[in-house]
């Protein structure tokens, strides 16, 4: 049948990338066909997450060659949950983007934006180290050029920074990968995962691995180049990278982490120690750095430094439950930072600027868009019932059961800090105007409340649903290693 | 020592010269260049791992990592490339803002 077909997978690579080479070649039609391209991307993924959840794992060989020669492309719940959250967060943004862009220089967004879509598919979904290589760099390079887009001095330093940082990140994980390749005859996770032991060289590829995808995924202190990048892109454009690229290089670490690296229980949770301690310094330095901006992108770009943080908690509990915490940080925040950086979007084309002493009478004015960044914000908080309550929720009873508790300060302290800069930016946005020579307000395309409004609300909705999406990450049992 | 390892000791030491070079240089183009030049490392460590079989039949597999990871390499010096002209028009210099000398 039609839809059991085991190509679908392929599709979810394919079509973004044919949809970029055709908005590419015709750019007076680029916003209808990338309009396409999303929607048959975003239908596909539909199509092969209710292949997953009714069959279980898919893999695909592509070409028909197996693994230790072909490249094997493998989905499993964790997979399909990354790949879920691109596409809803990526079809939200291209819906949005459509009202966003309007003259004609910005149409390069679209082919570059779906090949950084086709690449974060196919990261998703490769297993084999070299291939997650390839992919991490057409993404960094996109990103790259996303961010330049505007065209401005500040944006093209921040790219070129950004574009420094990130080839460093691919150089040392690419040394990685060939001493990987050297020692074991391999570049497939599952092979990997069988042959590894700890021999000394595995302390080098360890290192260079490691610090490679930490600095492309901007873990305190390596969070220097971040900021400026995510803040200085147009809206569309920061919320991609806020909610999607920087995990990709995240999802790397995990894996390797999980499956590759040849630690036992203990190791892996003494190790992670380290991870633990720069994640809770990173919800603090971001929280308080979040709260000292003067201008609201740059608020939110720091909100993600310390959203960030998060991700790296459960390392030193080591267990499945601490990474489903971990995974669910991940969808809440992608969902949630992209409705914060519309609302960014919007106030920035409705005022002309983003300071944030500057908002007042917001309210009146752009009420959906207030309303959305109050349930991010409460997402974000970790508020129930929120989708970051549940994710909180989950971190908090891992903590507990491996006997760490004070990992749950981070989570309080995390939580008050995102209260404080969030009612910083409501406080200013209620107050009311009280002069009439103000410049008058830009009306916005009412697509772009919408859409803001929209995803903050899914980011509440994640808290309902969370048996369902729990139930979807155990598909294969990715946490335990082995499966692959 | 084998001429195989000297390769791949050749590689590290590229590799390493060049992470210096990204850090220390200001200048853009010396930046861009210590990139490639960690390239040419891992790439010469690849070919050199590359003769990892007994009957002295070169792996073909690093050999084809190496094809890939060069295309990559152009495609990114490119796009650098592109951006340090476009910092240098836009700001006088070819340094990114925190380096800049006052």
């Amino acid at each position: 049948m039609f839809i059991d077909s085991p190509h679908w997978i392929t599709a979810i690579i394919l079509i973004p990338i044919l949809g970029a080479v055709a908005s590419f070649l015709w750019r007076q039609h680029s916003v209808k066909l990338a309009l396409i391209a999303a929607t048959g991307t975003t239908t596909s993924v539909g199509i092969l997450s209710w292949q997953v959840i009714n069959s279980g794992v898919q893999r695909y060989e592509l070409g028909a060659w197996n693994a230790p020669l072909g490249i094997e492309l493998y989905v499993d719940g964790l997979s399909l949950s990354m790949l879920l959250v691109t596409a809803i967060v990526g079809f939200a943004i291209s819906i949005y983007a459509s009202a966003y862009f309007r003259d004609d220089k910005t149409n390069f967004f679209w082919p570059l934006w779906l090949f950084l879509w086709s690449a974060l598919n196919a990261l998703f979904v490769s297993s084999d180290i070299f291939n997650l290589f390839v992919t991490l760099e057409i993404i960094g390079l996109s990103a790259v050029a996303l961010v330049a887009l505007s065209g401005g001095v500040d944006a093209i330093t921040a790219a070129m920074r950004y574009l420094l940082v990130s080839l460093l990140g691919s150089m040392l994980y690419l040394m990685g990968v060939a001493l990987l390749y050297h020692s074991y005859g391999t570049v497939d996770m599952a092979l990997l995962s069988l042959r590894t032991e700890m021999i000394p060289s595995m302390w080098l590829i360890m290192g260079l691995m490691t610090a490679g995808l930490l600095l492309k995924t901007a873990l305190f202190p390596l969070h220097f180049w971040l900021p400026s990048a995510h803040s200085s892109a147009p809206a569309p454009v920061s919320a991609l990278l806020s909610a999607l690229v920087v995990k990709a290089s995240f999802y790397i670490l995990w894996r390797l982490w999980i499956v590759v690296f040849p630690l036992n229980e203990y190791a892996r949770a003494d190790l992670g120690v380290i991870f633990g301690i720069l994640g809770a310094l990173a919800v603090v330095w971001g929280g308080v750095k979040a709260l000292q901006q003067t201008r609201l992108k740059l608020l939110i770009a720091y909100s993600t430094v310390m959203q960030i943080g998060y991700l790296f908690l459960a390392f030193p509990l080591a267990s499945v439950m601490g990474w489903k915490a971990t995974l669910y940080f991940i969808m809440t925040h992608a969902v949630a930072k992209t409705a914060m950086f519309m609302v960014a979007g919007n106030i920035l084309i409705h005022k002309g600027h983003d300071r944030i002493a500057d908002l007042y009478s917001t309210v009146q004015n752009l009420p959906l868009t207030i309303v959305a960044f109050s349930l991010s914000g409460i997402s974000l908080m970790g508020l129930p019932p929120s989708g970051g309550f549940v994710a909180k929720w989950l971190l908090l009873e891992a903590a507990v059961v491996s006997g760490q508790w004070w990992w749950g300060i981070v989570l309080l302290v995390g939580g008050l800090l995102t209260g404080a800069y969030v009612f910083k930016v409501l406080g200013y946005a209620f107050i009311q105007e009280d002069s009439n020579n103000a410049p008058r307000p830009i009306g916005i395309s009412k697509r772009m409340e919408w859409m803001a409004l929209c995803m903050a609300l899914f980011a509440i909705v994640l808290g309902f649903i969370a048996p369902f999406i729990l139930g979807i990450i155990d598909i294969g049992s990715p946490f335990t290693k082995g499966v692959l | 020592m084998t001429p195989v390892f000297l390769y791949a000791l050749v590689g590290i030491v590229l590799f390493s010269i060049g992470l210096y070079g990204l850090i220390l240089y200001k200048h853009l183009l010396r930046k861009i260049l210590a990139i490639n030049i960690m390239g040419s490392g891992v790439f010469l460590v690849m070919v050199a791992l590359a003769a990892r079989t007994e009957e002295g039949v070169p792996d073909a597999v690093p050999h084809a990592m190496v094809i890939t990871g060069i295309v990559v390499a152009v495609s990114a010096t490119a796009l650098a490339l592109a951006l340090m002209l476009r910092v240098n028009e836009k700001t006088g210099q070819a340094v990114l803002p925190e380096d800049r000398e006052t």
